[in-house]
């Protein structure tokens, strides 16, 4: 019977609405998100395997994917390097001010990123209060790869600080303690116990940057000029090619990111459970 | 300025070598702190700086002429409305989504999670192309669509559509975590005592949920007023009718229009700091039924 099969499918309880909670869960999952998710894959299988290869391995394509990833990766670097700093000087230093940077730090998440791209460019624009100074030094950074960068590093600037600092909130400073007794400067102390405890908060938190940032699209199209094979992205020639009706290159570039993006969605699960076995926490 | 309270105990007693062994000599603190500050003062106050500098440059009465334009208001008036249709969706959904996988155990449950957070794992131009593939005119339900008069791509259903994609996990999953720490105990509690489940829900389970999920509303609020790349693919930038102002920024910004730009623009980031200085009031008061606080 249904009771019986429902059992089995879920432990007992007193509390109603179980059915009808999941249900519209179920429901509402799967007309939002599983069902428009499900056609972008139907439609890229429908394209076959050569035409799907050949749009996929095009020139532009293929360099828009290039840009995509190395801005990202030099973004999420960056960003670790700092968000470690950041998350370090706001756990263990006070300092007048630190509760109102804390709040700032989020600034990326709440500003939209039109907002943001805009800004950006009018910063780094030759005639802009930076791109005035980087100008007479042979820099140029809007509309250049380097402007795609600046973006990106914007945009996923918040991630590496918000995984490394509540890990690092809980680090006993014990075994910085014992490192010293036993003779360590505090650089070694740190390197050799600290570290090694953050490094899944780290890796994650650079997943989630560079996750973020291979997608996005708002902040960058205003400052990265666009010059196709030079400083254009993948998301934009995705709505390049939808533009053009091109229905078959739009379908193939989005199916071969969203895999991109399932696989580091995957990897950062990966870095989360093996950070549970091996330190107790997630990361 | 004393940097570490266990500094402190030995204020009166030379200090040269009393400096706790878990930290670091003044000078490497306060060059990090530095650099810190540094890093955060180029990269995130200068932006919003350059903003106001910007919209204001052409005089307050450029300023206000910019966001009283009929373009503008409409575009205004069409981002309410897409965050007043998609919050309340993405809310109700929170709230099951939470009570079916807080409050029972049921097989595939870490799936259901997962999925969940799948979102915000898709580029924003994706979550735009998705609803164009499903509904757009070379699509199957297009022709089906285009006979009835049921306008979805390129008008206000699929902008709302693509919000709630975007917007999808933010109250989920501020709730899933808060619901779950509070256990069952309570419902079990008020059903035993002769509730109805509504009732329960509506006494026990809201008000000890309430302020983590206005915490949820209100991130979930900012994105959906400031979404642009999903709303950019699927609105087909109709001035007046299918503009959100983050998309009416961007058309005054290519029409070189800039002071304009930065005018709409100024508002969308008087939004996001009114949704910080509200998300760490939120933090400070009721961190402790704040869940989610940190990772978003």
């Amino acid at each position: 019977m249904a009771t019986a099969a429902l059992s089995r499918f879920r432990q007992p309880s007193v509390i109603p609405g179980f059915g009808l909670a999941l249900g519209f869960t179920l429901a509402y999952l799967s007309l939002i998100v599983l069902i428009p998710l499900a056609a972008l894959i139907v439609r890229s299988a429908g394209l076959g395997w050569t035409e799907f290869w050949r749009l996929a391995t095009d020139q532009r394509t293929l360099s828009a994917l290039k840009l995509s990833f190395g801005a990202s990766v030099i973004a999420a670097a960056i960003n670790t390097v700092f968000g470690m700093i950041l998350a370090w000087i706001l756990v263990r230093y006070r300092f007048p001010g630190r509760r109102i940077v804390d709040a700032i730090i989020d600034l990326p998440f709440a500003l939209p990123t039109a907002v943001a791209g805009i800004a950006l460019t009018a910063l780094y624009a030759p005639n802009g209060w930076i791109g005035q100074w980087a100008t007479p030094l042979g820099l140029k950074i809007a509309y250049t790869p380097i402007g795609v960068v600046i973006a990106l590093t914007f945009v996923s600037l918040p991630f590496v600080v918000r995984t490394v600092q509540p890990v690092l909130e809980e680090i006993d400073t014990q075994y910085e303690e014992a490192a010293a007794t036993l003779g360590a400067g505090r650089l070694q102390a740190v390197i050799s116990t600290v570290l090694p405890s953050l490094l899944p908060a780290l890796m994650t938190g650079f997943a989630l940057a560079l996750a973020r940032s291979v997608g996005e699209y708002g902040s960058v199209i205003f400052i990265a000029g666009n010059i196709p094979g030079v400083s254009e992205i993948a998301p934009l020639l995705i709505v390049i090619r939808l533009e053009e009706f091109n229905y078959a290159g739009a379908t193939a570039v989005a199916a071969l990111m969203l895999a991109i993006s399932f696989a580091m969605l995957l990897v950062i699960n990966l870095i989360q459970a093996w950070s549970r076995r091996r330190f107790g926490h997630g990361a | 300025m004393v940097l570490d309270p266990s500094l402190q105990a030995g204020r009166d007693r030379p200090r040269k070598h009393l400096r706790a062994a878990t930290t670091e000599a003044p000078a490497v603190r306060w060059t990090l702190i530095a650099i810190g500050l540094l890093f955060l003062a180029v990269f995130l106050l200068l932006p919003l700086a350059a903003v106001f500098y910007e919209a204001l440059r052409g005089g307050v009465a450029a300023y206000a002429e910019a966001i009283t334009d009929p373009d503008a208001m409409a575009a205004i008036r069409l981002t309410l409305l897409i965050a007043a249709i998609s919050v309340p969706c993405n809310l109700v959904f929170g709230l099951a989504a939470a009570w079916a996988v807080a409050k029972f155990e049921f097989k595939g449950k870490s799936l259901l999670v997962t999925l969940i957070d799948l979102p915000f794992s898709v580029s924003p131009v994706i979550s735009g192309l998705v609803y164009i593939l499903l509904f757009g005119s070379q699509s199957l339900l297009g022709p089906w669509l285009a006979r009835h008069g049921i306008g979805i791509v390129f008008a206000v259903p699929g902008i709302v559509l693509a919000t709630i994609f975007v917007t999808f996990p933010f109250i989920a999953r501020e709730l899933i975590p808060l619901m779950q720490e509070q256990g069952t105990g309570e419902e079990e509690a008020a059903i035993s005592l002769g509730a109805s489940g509504w009732k329960t829900f509506l006494l026990v389970t809201l008000p000890n949920v309430k302020w983590g999920l206005l915490y949820g509303v209100l991130l979930c609020n900012a994105r959906a007023m400031g979404e642009f790349g999903a709303v950019s693919v699927i609105s087909g930038h109709i001035r007046g009718v299918t503009n959100t102002m983050p998309l009416h920024v961007e058309i005054l910004y290519n029409e070189y229009a800039f002071s304009a730009a930065f005018a709409v623009a100024s508002l969308l980031a008087l939004l996001a700091l009114l949704t910080l200085v509200l998300k760490t009031a939120l933090e400070w008061r009721f961190a402790d039924n704040i869940v989610a606080a940190r990772g978003h």
